[in-house]
């Protein structure tokens, strides 16, 4: 999985940056610099090709490109912040330039706005409980972040209960906050997870991959028992089966599927199948 | 940072599981996990892994002047650390309960117990004597502080040498260690400590708690043995009420794990013997795997993956005969069976642990026998080149040992099972699978081989 980075190595002292495109799927570096596609053009022989004359001179187009996760915008280039691997995803509709991002493994989380995570709930005080989510602060969740909550009808919440919620609120400078409801009002799978059940937490990269659509490991899972899983964004997975047998199974599974390629996997899983 | 809650379902789900004799690792409920024990270039620096739990150990001397009751004998001094990268909830402060208790409990086992000859620590009577410092500090915390703390600090006292001193009338002469050998301390016997942990007001017993099942734990016993079967300290905390039998139960069980942990300590110091000896490489730097990628490596857990209940039948059906073959199995009555000929057994009614080995490296071939006692069912998984091994719970566990130094030692009791008569060499023992399927179909024999492929060192 490691690639050889004795190119990125050449580059690093202090030499001009590359363009973005041409390092997708490689090993980054922190204080790598990147360039984006239009800088590339215009840093090139300049005047070269033929270009239509714009009655703004000034101006050059600018194609919209979001910074993901990894990446900092620095001037007018991308700076690398954490190491791993770049990637790119092409814009949906039309204009813009797409999404660049760092795919990097961690396992501490730090909170973000919009993300799903599981939490503990650590203390209940007025109007609102402690939910602790694996960030550096507890998050506060009002008891009318639920649904059909009003003041007269709460929720049954205890402390030590698992919560499955979404950060509103999630930066540097404030507690993070979040709720158990979607911007409609609804619950939409949100909300207080049942009693049994088995937590336990993985690295955050294993839960992005469980969570990429059309996941082989999951479809595989789902084939052997019948079973319930919550995925939280913070690294923590719930899961529950009938028995407490399968349930360790899984949790186990889902452990080892981190440092197994998919050969191993689907042996495991055809010998699971058997017995 | 404070310390991540445990969560009610989480709470629920360990003790539902221990009361149905399953650990989230696959153990058995007396098992231990893998122990590590590596060297470093220095004498009398060592690291223990138990499990994930890591303690690091390092001793050293000093010449002072003795204590003004205590002229002729040398002092001690025992120190445990808990680093801050080894949870997240220790900080320089914080720790204070947890500090003092194990400082104190490994004290009480190390001081107490008289296991090292302090008198040959000796220099100049009145005016200079040894002072042996030993120093631990913990670098990961996964339970079960209190028993690799104490492995490191006696396998550190063993590997251990002081310089050399030779008193001529009024002259002291302290060599360098280049000028004599330096001579290894004096040590009686290897105090071991061993954890117990209390469930349900002491209903259920397991030993070497895992992180998690010591947060759900209602009491700990721990008792510090050496392999003579002589008790050094024990200690019981959480407030439970032991019964007289129960204490007993679990000092025969210490007395065991003492044995093999002591067995397991004396070879690795062996083979750092053997190999300083010849000249080869040796430190912390040469137990570290080259050329792998060690991040993406996992210990194997044996899971049970059978429903007896469900597709028994079809499994037999499909299992391959095993390929080595022991001699055949006498047959006394039906439902007992014997290998093989055995001392008699002087434990009484406590059944006997077998070992098993995994540092061979090779890879063996697994066949898998388990036998279930309610249903009387047999069932068997085909084994093939796998890395992750299962085991039936409530069945007994045999392996082939192969290699010269087992470094890593697991091994499994459990109460149900009739007593197999022990081989001559309790280590080496073996199974027949084939006959043992021919013969008895309901058999309470258990049988079964577990396979590793080992990927470590």
């Amino acid at each position: 999985m490691a690639e050889p980075v004795s190119v990125a190595a050449e580059y690093l002292a202090g030499s001009r940056a590359r363009a973005a495109r041409t390092v997708l799927g490689q090993v980054v570096l922190p204080g790598e610099e990147l360039l984006l596609p239009e800088q590339e053009d215009a840093e090139g022989p300049g005047g070269a090709g033929e270009r239509p004359l714009s009655l703004n001179a000034g101006a050059r187009s600018r194609v919209r490109v979001v910074c993901g996760p990894g990446l900092r915008r620095c001037g007018d280039r991308l700076l690398v912040t954490k190491c791993g691997r770049l990637r790119h995803k092409e814009p949906g509709s039309g204009c813009g330039g797409g999404v660049y991002w760092v795919d990097s493994q961690q396992k501490r989380y730090v909170p973000v706005k919009g993300d799903h995570v599981i939490g503990i709930v650590t203390a209940k005080s007025g109007d609102i409980f402690k939910v602790d989510v694996g960030g550096s602060e507890p998050a506060s969740l009002s008891y009318l972040s639920f649904e059909g909550a009003t003041k007269r009808n709460r929720p049954n919440v205890q402390v030590g209960d698992l919560i499955y919620g979404q950060f509103v609120v999630a930066n540097k400078d404030m507690e993070p906050e979040m709720v158990c409801i979607d911007s409609c009002g609804r619950a939409n799978g949100m909300g207080v997870i049942g009693q049994d059940g088995l937590l336990f937490k993985v690295t955050l990269g294993l839960i992005r991959k469980l969570l990429a659509p059309d996941c082989e490991i999951i479809q595989e899972v789902g084939k052997l028992y019948p079973l319930e899983i919550v995925f939280g964004m913070n690294g923590r997975i719930w899961v529950k089966a009938k028995t407490i047998q399968q349930t360790l199974i899984l949790a186990n599974i889902l452990e080892a599927c981190e440092h197994m390629t998919s050969d191993q996997r689907k042996q495991i899983f055809s010998r699971l199948a058997e017995s | 940072m404070k310390e991540t809650p445990l969560s009610n379902c989480e709470r629920r789900f360990l003790l539902r599981a221990i009361e149905e004799k399953k650990r989230l690792d696959g153990r058995q409920t007396y098992d231990y996990r893998n122990i590590r024990i590596s060297f470093g270039t220095d004498y009398g620096c060592c690291v223990v892994e138990l499990g994930k739990t890591r303690v690091l150990g390092q001793v050293s001397c000093e010449l002072v002047s003795p204590k003004l009751n205590r002229a002729t004998e040398g002092i001690l001094f025992f120190n445990l650390e808990l680093s801050q990268m080894a949870a997240p909830a220790f900080e320089p402060g914080r720790q204070s309960d947890l500090l003092v208790k194990l400082n104190r409990l490994l004290e009480r086992c190390l001081r107490n117990s008289k296991c090292i000859d302090t008198e040959s620590l000796c220099v100049v009577a009145g005016e200079k004597v040894w002072q042996i410092r030993v120093d631990l500090h913990l670098l990961n915390h996964d339970g079960n502080i209190i028993d690799a703390a104490s492995i490191a600090a006696i396998v550190a006292l063993c590997h251990f040498r002081r310089p050399d001193v030779s008193v001529q009338g009024d002259e002291i002469t302290l060599y360098t260690p280049e000028e004599r050998d330096p001579v290894p301390l004096s040590i009686h016997h290897m105090p071991i400590c061993v954890s117990f942990a209390f469930f349900q007001q002491g209903t259920y017993l397991l030993v070497d708690p895992n992180e998690r099942e010591e947060r759900v734990m209602d009491g700990l016993l721990v008792i510090a043995m050496n392999k003579h079967r002589e008790i050094c300290t024990i200690q019981s905390s959480g407030g439970i009420m032991l019964l007289k039998d129960q204490v007993l139960r679990c000092s025969k069980i210490a007395g065991v794990k003492v044995a093999e942990i002591t067995e397991l300590i004396l070879k690795a110091l062996e083979n750092d013997q053997k190999v300083r000896k010849e000249g080869g490489k040796f430190g912390f730097a040469e137990s570290i795997a080259n050329q792998r990628i060690t991040a993406f490596k996992m210990e194997k857990a044996p899971i049970d993956t059978s429903d007896v209940e469900e597709k028994a039948e079809e499994i037999i059906a499909e299992a391959e005969p095993p390929s080595e073959v022991v001699s055949t199995p006498v047959l006394w009555t039906p439902g007992t069976a014997q290998i093989g000929e055995g001392v008699e057994n002087s434990w009484g009614d406590l059944e006997d642990s077998e070992k098993e080995d995994d540092e061979g490296g090779g890879d063996e071939a697994i066949i898998l026998d388990s036998i279930k006692m309610d249903t009387g069912v047999e069932v068997s998984d085909i084994g093939s080149q796998e890395q992750k091994s299962y085991k039936e719970l409530g069945t007994r566990l045999a392996e082939k040992t192969e290699g010269d130094a087992p470094i890593i030692l697991s091994d499994s009791e459990e109460e149900e099972m009739i007593i197999l008569e022990p081989d001559k060499n309790p280590k080496k023992i073996r199974t027949q699978t084939t006959s043992a399927k021919q013969e008895k179909a309901p058999s309470k024999k258990p049988v079964k081989r577990r396979k590793k492929k080992r990927a470590a060192n």
